[in-house]
């Protein structure tokens, strides 16, 4: 800094956020392990073993809450305490109870819902299969994470709001309103862990879709682009390629991406009209999604060179990479006519995986990369060289899972519209099935990979916290140690 | 921290004066391409809903010029497949089943049809080309439980069997054991001489044969070669409808699992019933 102004150190809560952050590993772990067992059942479906629990059924909700709300949401609760106390320069609001309170109420809730899912419990709406109890429990451990960051932001020294903090307070507070909406139901009873929607038919599915993308714009976007703002300007060394993309590109994706749900209902009993406005909603939000990538890629302008030896910043601008990707693709794919070929295929299973593998998992190695030897006060990575191989295999296991989901699906969707010269259809559904099942054992490879890279990082973190070649060499100021450089 | 800009001595933009944790930004303008594609998104986006049915209203929603809908969409292909279907089609429902047969270009399409519609309605209980599933019969073994002539098998998917339709074949095999008409041993003594009939046992199976005869034939046939008339099925086979064990057997006296078919009159029209009856003729065991 070259001002020299002399500013009080501040005490920063990185006790939960340490938490947070082996919860993340962890819940990583156990997401993809589900992953690539759900995979290898899809096929081969005597893996599903004959039994009620480890149905395919079953397990998907566990995979995919896993990997949305254990994994990657550990990661969001545990970047952004690290990254609003930092760019607010204020300790956590609310105390080291709240906190805590947050992080074992926010496992609590994982665990439950898993179980809930094994054991067959679900309320049938995707990515928020829990019964109403949990959802009730969830209600409160997000209501006092609001609580926390908010009051933080409010009690910040710091004159402005980083641009971080904005896609974090909306993330924080689109999910409670998606959370709070797609959730009213009426239980069967206070001692039953059944419960009936309030809405029905289109309606419940147009709701259901409300949130489910919204799910995708909010918790898989918003939140995760407050983390790719504070790593990647911060492990690069430059400052934010735009603000004035900064400020475009948020307030146009928060208001655009909420109105695009219906084109998730494209060809269904949705009414003509809600279908054109979810579509052009769709098609509006490509700049406001590519304004993030270009804001994540282009700060690296000058600093280009560092991607060579920062792994952890090479799998955050990667990240930015398959975000970009993602956001073309979502925009065309919710044409209608595109649409009409690409819905119910593994099209859409790919998009979504280029999405989750890509952007949402690369940003937060990424940031993980960055944290664990600031958060363990250690002197770097155990090994860069491990963290490169864990960027390669992984990086492989993402180009094997959506190439092989991009031929399964447009295979599929060619073959349920092909007709034969005398108007009758060409394929049979199963005939459809059996075409796809060498890329289902590609795409369950792909996560085997992605699984292996993951297990590599573990390792990697574990030996950067535990091994005597990390120490730090020197005593550091202390407030530097604190300002977390 | 003091608002104080500067100049980033890399790309010469000016930074906003604004420090987070030694994070600063610049002050860059958009890019040009970005904000002319956003605009031309947008443009677009507002022809398409003048162009499509997009605004609700009170009573009803705006309708867009080209009078667009999903309904008549689909309705349109629906009907341009039915006319490419139609000439065919319409004559393998007046002609009797001779002289499908006896015109090959006909014959192809029925069975063309007749391959599709089975695969995606037929083939989840009795499998591919007819193989059958344990309690759903092969139909290409030529073990008909029904028969197995063209008519047979035409009255069978139209009406289904244990379709609650009037006309729906219907048979019941008592609950032997379940409804203590016959005693364990019993039971276990004709479950014997089904597996001599069954081929797999080489034993007399004397009592067995006696109880068989006293119980059975009035539907399964003096010798298990089954009846067709009261649908009874055939026990002296390599065929079997649940399993050839011993246990299946034994099982099937105590408390008998009977399937059910569907009527598939309300689903599939006229000629494409005698299309389906035509291919699962020729799979291999019509009569």
């Amino acid at each position: 800094m070259s001002d020299v102004v002399y500013r009080k150190p501040v005490q920063y809560n990185d006790a939960v956020v340490k938490k947070f952050v082996i919860a993340t590993m962890f819940w990583g772990v156990v997401a993809f392990l589900v992953g690539v067992v759900i995979a290898s059942q899809l096929a081969w479906p005597s893996l599903n073993l004959g039994l009620s629990f480890t149905n395919f059924g079953r397990l998907r909700p566990v995979h995919t809450s896993g990997a949305i709300f254990a994994f990657g949401g550990s990661a969001l609760f545990g970047t952004s305490f690290y990254i609003v106390q930092r760019t607010c320069r204020a300790r956590l609001f609310g105390g080291e109870a709240m906190a805590n309170f947050i992080f074992w109420g926010y496992q609590f809730f994982i665990v439950m819902a898993a179980l809930s899912y094994v054991m067959g419990y679900s309320q049938g709406q995707e990515y928020a299969e829990p019964e109403w109890h949990l959802d009730l429990w969830l209600t409160v451990v997000w209501v006092c994470y609001g609580i926390v960051f908010i009051g933080t932001v409010m009690m910040r020294e710091e004159p402005h709001i980083y641009v971080a903090n904005w896609f974090f307070m909306a993330f924080i507070l689109t999910i409670a309103v998606l959370h709070l909406g797609n959730n009213l139901a009426m239980p069967v009873s206070l001692f039953t862990a059944k419960s009936y929607n309030v809405a029905s038919g289109v309606q419940n599915a147009m709701i259901q879709w409300w949130y489910g993308h919204n799910a995708v714009g909010f918790f898989l976007t918003a939140g995760f682009l407050g983390m790719m703002y504070y790593f990647i300007p911060k492990a690069s060394g430059r400052p934010v390629y735009s603000y004035r993309i900064s400020i475009v590109h948020f307030w146009s994706l928060v208001f655009m991406y909420i109105w695009a749900g219906p084109h998730h209902l494209h060809w269904t009993a949705l009414p003509d009209w809600t279908q054109t406005l979810g579509m052009a909603f769709s098609i509006m939000l490509w700049m406001p999604s590519w304004g993030g990538m270009i804001n994540g890629i282009m700060t690296l302008s000058g600093a280009w060179d560092k991607l060579r030896t920062d792994p952890g910043l090479r799998f955050s601008v990667t990240a930015v990479g398959f975000y970009g990707m993602a956001t073309f693709e979502g925009p065309v794919m919710s044409i209608r006519d595109v649409n009409a070929l690409s819905h119910y295929t593994d099209w859409g299973i790919g998009h979504v995986h280029s999405g989750a593998l890509g952007w949402v998992a690369f940003i937060t190695f990424g940031a993980l990369y960055y944290l664990i030897p600031v958060l363990w006060k250690r002197e770097g990575l155990y090994s860069t060289k491990l963290a490169s191989w864990h960027f390669w295999i992984a990086t492989l296991g993402i180009v094997f899972y959506i190439t092989s989901m991009w031929v399964a699906g447009i295979m599929q969707g060619l073959m349920w519209r092909a007709y034969d010269a005398f108007g009758f259809l060409q394929y049979s559904f199963s005939e459809s099935v059996n075409a796809v099942h060498p890329y289902y054992v590609i795409r369950m490879l792909g996560g085997v990979l992605f699984l292996s890279g993951m297990l590599i990082m573990v390792y990697n973190m574990i030996m950067t916290v535990r091994s005597p070649s990390t120490a730090r060499r020197a005593a550091v100021p202390a407030d530097i140690a604190m300002a977390g450089v | 921290m003091p608002t104080k800009i500067e100049k980033d001595s890399v790309t010469g933009e000016m930074t906003t004066g604004h420090e987070w944790d030694g994070l600063k930004e610049l002050n860059r303008p958009l890019p040009k391409w970005w904000i002319y594609i956003l605009y031309a998104t947008m443009a677009w986006a507002v022809v398409w809903c003048v162009l499509y049915p997009s605004v609700p209203g009170l009573t009803g929603y705006y309708h867009g010029t080209l009078g667009y809908s999903q309904r008549t969409t689909v309705d349109r292909d629906v009907a341009a497949v039915a006319k490419q279907r139609g000439t065919y089609m319409a004559r393998i429902k007046t002609l009797p089943f001779a002289d499908i047969r006896k015109d090959p270009q006909l014959l192809a399409v029925a069975e063309t049809a007749g391959r599709i519609t089975f695969a995606n309605n037929c083939q989840p209980c009795h499998g591919a080309g007819g193989g059958g599933n344990p309690g759903y019969p092969a139909l290409a073994a030529g073990n008909w439980i029904w028969g197995g002539k063209l008519e047979d098998i035409q009255q069978t998917l139209i009406y289904g069997i244990r379709s609650g339709l009037d006309n729906a074949r219907q048979s019941q095999m008592p609950r032997f054991g379940a409804d203590a008409m016959l005693k364990p041993a019993e039971i276990e003594q004709i479950a014997d001489y089904v597996m001599v009939l069954y081929g797999k046992s080489n034993g007399d199976a004397a009592a067995g044969k006696k109880l068989f005869a006293e119980n059975c034939v009035a539907c399964h046939g003096a010798n298990g070669e089954g009846i067709r008339e009261v649908g009874g099925p055939r026990l002296a086979s390599k065929a079997h409808l649940l399993g050839d064990d011993r246990a299946t057997v034994i099982a099937q006296i105590n408390n008998p699992r009977m399937g059910v078919m569907p009527n598939w009159n309300t689903r599939l029209d006229e000629a494409t019933i005698k299309s389906v009856t035509l291919y699962v003729h020729a799979l291999g065991g019509g009569e």
